[in-house]
Formats: structure tokens, C-alpha cells, sequence
């Protein structure tokens, strides 16, 4: 088989481009930590509340250290409770400063979601069975909208809450 | 059999592939660009 | 060892063959149901953009999901295996023959997939099964939409195995010679087919079909979904590469040159045979309970499908570049000029290759592991497809309509139906410039996929995001016109166009060219590495996903607004 000289060249650095992008990504991934979420740990989908991350008075937004948080959710069609405020209110708006760290871990009982914090690398699938869960710092300040970017029936465009990153 | 590749060889040379090479010189530009460009997006998020 | 290449061309008395009445009734039938499908799925995509601008709402209850759900079926799954079931069938019957045996088959496969897509359409259309295209479980729709699914995979199977039989039935009657570039092309497509839908067919036999039924109480969730994206993948290589076929054997005579190479492209196809299937992990880079080490390993083998593509990148460059220098057109860029550009069996296939340098690196961007997060379901995947298979695909599809429907109807091309086409081709171009841009933006901005019209309570990224909805409304009416326009060119040229002999135009390799090895041939390697490879991807995750399950989910059927 013959390759015209030009056309090795092109598939060498073709090929070489696709290995910098992989060196780039797999440095990330492996060195840093940065994988995509992968959680693996399994919960019975049926019975979420055996986890205590996911009993009522557990869910939303908790400080656990200075910058530290951690935000549990149950996701279900339609809705994502983030648990109730004082005057026992569904809580739909949390409020992070800028540069914290939280960790989000989130489970359905009922069919596959989305937990995308629109504009963040928060992009997690949700599936029965399975923890999804990934910790990030907050790093840039604004108004995100937390909504569900996988099908989940009629209502799946109404799935949405708010997050609010503070300076 | 070798009389195809002989006749090649001999008879032609490598035809001129200039402006290929540059053509798909500007297609792997614009796979790096918009590679790096998402990456950026990616770290500053 | 090669193939005594030189003596086969000069009494090249085997090609093309001639296409008699009764097998252009068969592989028109295929086109037919592409071309209604095209029209139903156009309609409804037109509709999507509409409610999602905000001013329009669907009338008499419809869903969003509904149409939306149809608008993948009917495109995604219907539309593109029909046409290329007819487009290949052409190039086997054009190359190697086919029997009266091997056609009444086909007419059984035809059959099948028809009856499997009416039974799946109509549940949809009774609002039965608004699960969109990808069915996910634990979301079930009624039965009759996956027995009617099973039904088209199985329909397409015997389309296959009536392709492989053709191509055999011929090496044994010219025996020592390579088998056509085009009929070995078909054959890879179908191998790369079968092996892939195997996935997807598992699912909805074992899986999914029993539990709608309610034989079996619970689903196990991610092995769902890992056979799906099995076939997911590999499906769309099975798009592309019967476009792949029309710009390597078929575009090359229209620009009045010679295939580039036959070896590469040969190696490009058995290339794509072997890495179309094990990376179906990335689609579910963002999923729980996949070891990460795994979905990287699939990301490597992601990229090295890459690898052909480039190479058919340099092919056709160099095909137009040769033509072009052949025909006294010299200086660096002088041969674009030979093009022919006002000849829309090339222009539109042309804006296709075109379309493809965006939608491959985009491509890239989709599968490049942790930055998956970046776009992972939002609209810039829907942005990306609308640009690889709703561009490069259907635009090369709607350049080989033009010759193919004419030479099966024994009519022609008329210069006025060519000028149409010229004009569909321009109103289709800026129409998915403008929705696909915007797609592609507003997915970067986070806004998802899949979703009907939302305010999100008045959320001020989603007032950033209704600019981009308008603008895709604006696209997708644009090319809801060029479907119009496409459609209305097809019936004229099956039914209206002045009779007369259309060419069917397959290209020859040079006269001079060097030999094709004789290893491209060997089938069973091929067939060997591919079920190696994909059993180095997938054993050792999927032991694992089956070994640390959870429970299984029951069938939810109240979301879809069933129960």
C-alpha cells in the first residue's frame, strides 16, 4: 500500500494531536483527580433513606468546615429537594461563597435524571441504584440554574432550582 | 502482481498534493482551536 | 501478494451492471418510506423549534415529547436505515448482482422493518410511548413500541445477511479477484451493523420487552444503558459510512476523476470496522457506577476512529486537487475552480464534507473524558448531530437521491430539478449554519437538550438563553422549507422527470494505480480483531457493572403521562 508523502505527514500530526489531547485529559484525569463522575457506591432505590445522606433533615446545603459544604439531594420527577427552611418550605435557592468547596451527592428513587448546574462543570447523570456524586470548587460568582438535563417525563423542563454564588 | 507497482514507480511520480496538504493543514487548525477552546471553558469553570 | 489488478480492468466487462424493473421496485420501496419519514420527522422538528421560542403552543394535547420522541425515531432510526437499506442494496445489485432468490429475501426484510416502524410509530402517535428515541428504563412505554424496534433490527439483519450472500455468491463466480470497492464497503457497513445491533437487540428482547410486559418485575438500569450506547455508537458510523462510500467510489466520477486509492479507502472502512464499536463508554462518561479508568480506555479507542476520518479528509482533497491539476487547473488552490459546482450531485455532498470539519472536532470536544462535562446533555450535542448526520449524512444522501431515484425510475435529472436542488442545497446551509450555531452556543451557556419551552422561574440564564431558541426557531423553519423543497424534488423525480437513462456514476480507480494488497480481503481477521477489541472494552466493566448492581427498577410509566 502506497502513502503519498504529504498524506503521512498529515496523519502524523494528526495523530499526534490526538495523543497531546489525550496526554492533556489523561494527566487531568489520572494525576489530578479530575475524572468525570464515576461514583460507584450502590443504594436501593426503593429505600434511599437507609443512607443518611439522604433523610429528610439531611438534604440541602450543609457547612461542614470554613469553605466546606456539602449539598444532598433526592432527585424525582419533577422536583430536586434540597430538604425545607425554617418555616418548613420546600427550599429551591442555595446560597455558596465564592471559592468553596462542595461536595454534591444526589440519588433518585424513581426514573434517570440530570444534576447540571447550568455554566459549571457540575454535569452529573442520576440513575436508580447509584450515588452520583462529585466535589468541586465554586469558583466563579453568579446566579446558576441547577436543572435536569436528562428526560424524565412531561415535567422534565419544570425540574430546576437555583444556585447562587456569593463574592 | 509487480508490474502495477513498477508502472507507478516509474511512469508517476507523486502527483503535486500542495494545496491538499494545506487544505487539511486548516481542518487539524480548526480541530486544535476549538479543542483548546473548550478545554479553557473547562478550566476556568 | 496482490491481485492482478491491470488485466481485470481491461476487460472490465462486469461493471456496472444493469438494474432491472423489479429490483429498482425493491430498492425504491426502501427510499420511499425514507422520503415520507423525512417529511414526518421534518414536520415534527419544525414544530420542536416552534414551542421552544416561546410563542407557540401544540394544540388538541399534544406533548413536546411526543413529537419529539417521533422526530428521533422517524429520523434517526427510520429515515437513515431505510435509505441506506435502498442505497446499498443499488451499489450490491450495481456490483455484484442480485438473484430473484435474493430479492424476494430482501422483500421479507423490507416487510419486517415496515411493519416494526408502523407499530412503533403508531404507539407513539397514540401518546403511548413518549420515552424519545434512546428509551431509557426505567421509563417504559407500552410494549408495541419495542416489539415494533425489534422488528426493524431484525428486518435490517436480513437485509444483511441477503448483502453478505450477494458478495459471496460473486467471488465464487470470479474467483481470485477483489471483490468491487463498493460491495466490500457494503459488507464491512453491514458486519460493523449486526455485530453492534446485537447490543441494542439484547436489550429490548431480554430487558426491556419481558419487563413491559410485566413478566419481569425490575430492570437492572445501567446494563440497559451500556447496551444501548454498544449500539449507540457504532450507529453512527453506520450513518456516515454509506456517505463515506458516495464520496470515495461515487463523487470522484461526477468531478470526472479517478478514486484517489482503493487500498485506503478499503483501509479506512476495515479501520472503521474495528473502532466504531468498543467506545460506546463515551456517551456515558458523566454515568455512575463505570470505572473512570474504563471509560478513559474507551476514549483512547474514541480517538482512534478519528484516525480514518482524517484519512478520507486527505482523500478527498486529494481527489479534487489530481482532477483538477489533470485537467490543466495549476497554482496552489487553481483546481478548486474545475469543481462542478453548479452540479448538485456534487455540490450537496460537497457542503456535507464541509459540515464534517465542524461536527468532527466537535466530535472530539464530546468524547475528550472529564471536558464531557462541559457539554454532556446540553444543546450543544443536539447542535453537533444536527451537523454530522442532519448535514454531512442527509446532504451526501440528498446528492445521491438525485441520480439514484432518476436511474431506478428510468427517468433523468432535468437542468431545472438540478437548479432546485442547487437552491435546497443553499436553503438547507443556512438554515443549519443559523440553528446549529446557536445550538452549539447556547449549550456552551449550559442550556440543555431534550427540554420543552422553560422559563426556569424567570432565571436570567434562561432569558440569555430565549435569544438562542428564537434563532434556532428562525434555522429550523428555514430548513423545514428545505425539506419541503426536497420532497416535492423527489416525487417529481419519481413520478414527473421526461424518461430517459440517468447514470448511475461509480468511479475507477486509475489506470496505473498500484495493486490492492490481497490481505484487505481477509474477512475472518477483520471479523477476529473487531470481537477482540470490543471484548478488551467491555468484558472486564461490564463483569463489573453486572457484579456490583443494585436492586432493579420497576417499570415507571406515569412520568410519560401513562398509567
Amino acid at each position: 500500500m502506497h502513502l503519498h508523502k504529504f498524506e503521512k505527514l498529515w496523519l502524523l500530526s494528526g495523530v499526534g494531536a490526538l495523543a497531546l489531547f489525550l496526554v492533556i485529559l489523561g494527566f487531568g484525569a489520572f494525576y489530578l483527580g479530575t475524572h468525570p463522575q464515576s461514583h460507584g457506591i450502590t443504594i436501593d432505590p426503593a429505600n434511599i433513606e437507609a443512607e443518611e445522606a439522604f433523610q429528610p433533615e439531611n438534604l440541602g446545603l450543609t457547612k461542614v468546615d470554613d469553605d466546606k459544604y456539602i449539598v444532598n439531594v433526592v432527585a424525582t420527577a419533577f422536583n430536586y429537594d434540597l430538604g425545607v427552611d425554617e418555616d418548613g418550605n420546600a427550599v429551591k435557592n442555595i446560597k455558596i461563597p465564592k471559592g468553596s468547596t462542595v461536595l454534591f451527592q444526589v440519588v433518585t428513587p424513581d426514573v434517570v435524571h440530570g444534576f447540571n448546574i447550568a455554566g459549571t462543570n457540575v454535569n452529573m447523570m442520576v440513575e436508580p441504584g447509584f450515588i452520583s456524586s462529585m466535589e468541586v470548587e465554586m469558583k466563579q460568582s453568579g446566579e446558576f440554574t441547577l436543572l435536569c438535563n436528562e428526560y424524565c417525563g412531561v415535567g422534565h423542563h419544570m425540574m430546576f432550582a437555583t444556585v447562587e454564588v456569593y463574592e | 502482481m509487480k508490474s502495477g507497482e513498477r508502472n507507478y514507480s516509474g511512469s508517476n511520480r507523486e502527483p503535486s498534493l500542495k494545496g491538499t496538504l494545506i487544505s487539511v493543514g486548516v481542518l487539524g487548525l480548526v480541530i486544535v482551536i476549538s479543542w483548546f477552546a473548550v478545554f479553557a471553558l473547562f478550566i476556568s469553570r | 501478494m496482490a491481485i492482478p489488478k491491470l488485466d481485470v480492468f481491461e476487460n472490465n466487462s462486469r461493471l456496472p451492471l444493469p438494474i432491472e424493473k423489479k429490483e429498482a421496485n425493491l430498492y425504491m420501496s426502501f427510499i420511499y418510506v425514507a422520503f415520507i419519514s423525512l417529511f414526518i420527522g421534518g414536520l415534527m422538528g419544525l414544530l420542536q423549534v416552534l414551542v421552544r421560542s416561546g410563542s407557540f403552543t401544540l394544540p388538541w394535547g399534544i406533548g413536546y415529547y411526543q413529537i419529539l420522541t417521533l422526530h428521533g425515531v422517524v429520523l434517526a432510526l427510520v429515515l437513515t436505515t431505510f435509505f441506506i437499506l435502498g442505497f446499498q442494496y443499488a451499489l450490491m445489485g450495481k456490483t455484484v448482482g442480485m438473484s430473484a432468490k435474493q430479492r424476494k429475501v430482501s422483500w421479507l426484510a423490507f416487510w419486517v422493518m415496515t411493519i416494526g416502524t408502523a407499530m412503533t410509530a403508531a404507539t407513539i402517535l397514540v401518546g403511548k410511548a413518549s420515552v424519545l428515541y434512546t428509551f431509557y428504563a426505567p421509563l417504559k412505554a407500552h410494549p408495541a413500541f419495542y416489539i415494533g424496534l425489534a422488528l426493524v433490527v431484525v428486518g435490517s439483519w436480513i437485509a444483511g445477511f441477503v448483502n453478505w450472500r450477494q458478495l459471496y455468491v460473486w467471488k465464487k463466480d470470479h474467483p481470485g479477484e477483489k471483490s468491487p470497492l463498493l460491495a466490500f464497503m457494503v459488507t464491512i457497513n453491514m458486519i460493523m451493523w449486526f455485530i453492534a445491533s446485537i447490543g441494542v437487540a439484547v436489550a429490548v428482547l431480554v430487558q426491556f420487552i419481558p419487563w413491559s410486559l410485566g413478566y419481569a418485575e425490575t430492570i437492572n438500569v445501567l446494563v440497559s444503558r451500556t447496551l444501548f450506547w454498544y449500539f449507540g455508537h457504532p450507529l453512527v458510523y453506520f450513518w456516515l459510512l454509506p456517505a463515506y462510500m458516495a464520496w470515495y467510489a461515487i463523487i470522484p466520477k461526477i468531478i470526472g476523476g479517478k478514486i484517489f486509492s482503493d487500498s485506503l479507502a478499503r483501509l479506512s472502512f476495515v479501520l472503521f470496522l474495528f473502532f466504531s464499536i468498543p467506545v460506546g463508554f463515551h456517551h456515558q462518561l458523566t454515568e455512575p457506577g463505570i470505572d473512570p479508568t474504563w471509560k478513559f480506555i474507551q476514549v483512547v479507542l474514541t480517538f482512534m476512529v478519528v484516525i480514518p476520518s482524517l484519512m478520507t479528509a486527505f482523500s478527498m482533497f486529494a481527489t479534487f486537487e489530481i482532477t483538477g491539476r489533470k485537467k490543466g487547473f495549476g497554482g496552489l488552490f487553481g483546481w478548486l475552480k474545475h469543481l462542478p459546482w453548479k452540479d448538485v450531485r456534487f455540490l450537496a455532498p460537497f457542503i456535507g464534507m464541509l459540515a464534517f470539519i465542524p461536527g468532527g472536532a466537535g466530535g472530539i470536544i464530546n468524547a475528550s473524558h472529564q471536558m464531557n462535562a462541559v457539554v454532556h446533555n446540553t444543546i450543544w450535542v443536539t447542535g453537533h448531530f444536527h451537523l454530522t448526520v442532519a448535514t454531512t449524512v442527509i446532504l451526501t444522501f440528498f446528492g445521491i437521491t438525485y441520480w439514484l431515484v432518476p436511474h431506478l425510475t428510468g427517468r433523468t435529472l432535468t437542468k431545472e430539478v438540478n437548479r432546485l436542488g442547487i437552491i435546497q442545497t443553499f436553503v438547507w446551509t443556512i438554515g443549519m449554519t443559523i440553528m446549529s450555531g446557536a445550538m452549539h452556543i447556547q449549550g456552551l451557556l449550559g442550556a440543555p437538550r431534550r427540554s420543552a419551552y422553560s422559563d426556569y422561574g424567570g432565571s436570567e440564564q434562561a432569558v440569555e438563553w430565549g435569544a438562542y431558541q428564537m434563532a434556532q426557531a428562525i434555522g429550523g423553519t428555514i430548513l423545514f422549507i428545505g425539506i419541503t423543497l426536497m420532497v416535492y424534488i423527489f416525487i417529481k423525480l419519481t413520478f414527473f422527470s421526461p424518461k430517459g437513462e440517468e447514470e448511475f456514476p461509480i468511479a475507477e480507480e486509475e489506470e496505473n494505480a498500484p495493486a490492492t494488497p490481497m490481505w484487505l480481503e481477509n474477512w475472518k481477521l477483520w471479523v477476529a480483531i473487531t470481537v477482540a477489541l470490543i471484548l478488551f472494552a467491555y468484558t472486564i466493566p461490564f463483569v463489573d457493572i453486572i457484579q456490583n448492581s443494585p436492586p432493579g427498577s420497576p417499570p415507571f410509566d406515569w412520568p410519560i403521562g401513562n398509567s
